[in-house]
């Protein structure tokens, strides 16, 4: 490699993780996350399809099924990572202001932490009661 | 050299130019949209939370869910968010290909962007003629 200048020491560049810290590992996330979803989704489509018409009890004993609870528990979790950080980008893109951004970075994160703990909650309480 | 401006250097920096400038084309639209879908899921985990929380209650819970998403307003909704869904999916499969380095001449990435929308426009229909199919 030729000599340039830059203001980058060697160690940086041989780490390769740029000035967030944390190279390309938010990008890959997000790739990640996108294939796990797609079949992820599929399912997610046939149960609710499966739901319609279905009165309270057959719902229960539906959603409370192993291969479906599985399914849900996959979609909700990855879903959860999935939109909290996709919301991170845009906050970042849209919100500059010295004391929003963090405050609106952190409010992404505990909202992704709350909806995906509650949506888990929910599925594992159709399959335990 | 010119002068510094007495201005503060928030006023004096350059801006790049915004939606406005650009003229309209199929990638912007589809760009837009997913980003735009993607908030629209967001908040719509509520309401995914909401029918679990309410099939996980009682009988009383279920029914009254079942009646809200049954009820006119609440099937416009559950259509919305099918092709909200529908749209971000083919977003999602846009930019697989174009991660794998293919789709990117003019045609090949205004029949992605434009396809996306028929794409999400044709499942949509699909899945809800065999909601009502089976129903």
């Amino acid at each position: 490699m030729t000599q340039k200048s830059t203001f980058r020491t060697p160690a940086a560049r041989v780490k390769y993780l740029g000035a967030a810290h944390s190279g390309a590992h938010h990008a890959w996330m997000m790739r990640l996350s996108t294939f796990a979803l797609l079949p992820l989704t599929c399912a997610f489509i046939l149960i609710v399809l499966s739901l319609t018409g279905r009165d309270f009890q057959s719902a229960r004993v539906f959603l409370g099924s192993p291969v479906v609870a599985i399914f849900m528990l996959l979609f909700v979790g990855v879903g959860a990572y999935h939109m909290t950080q996709g919301m991170q980008v845009i906050i970042e893109d849209y919100v500059h202001g010295e004391r929003i951004k963090p405050l609106a970075l952190m409010a992404n994160i505990l909202f992704g932490l709350l909806i995906g703990a509650a949506l888990i909650y929910a599925v594992m309480r159709l399959s335990f009661t | 050299m010119a002068k510094p401006s007495p201005s503060p250097l928030e006023q004096r920096r350059p801006l790049s130019p915004h939606l406005q400038i650009y003229k309209w084309s199929p990638t912007m639209t589809a760009s837009i949209a997913h980003r735009f879908t993607g908030a629209a899921l967001y908040a719509g985990t509520l309401l995914l939370a909401f029918y679990l929380f309410a099939a996980a209650g009682d009988a009383r819970s279920f029914h009254f869910a079942s009646a809200l998403f049954s009820s006119w307003l609440g099937q416009l909704v559950l259509l919305g968010y099918t092709f909200v869904l529908m749209l971000h999916v083919m977003g999602g499969l846009r930019h697989a290909i174009w991660d794998a380095g293919k789709g990117f001449e003019p045609k090949a990435r205004d029949r992605l962007s434009l396809g996306s929308f028929a794409g999400a426009a044709v499942l949509t229909a699909l899945l809800w003629i065999v909601s009502f199919v089976i129903r």
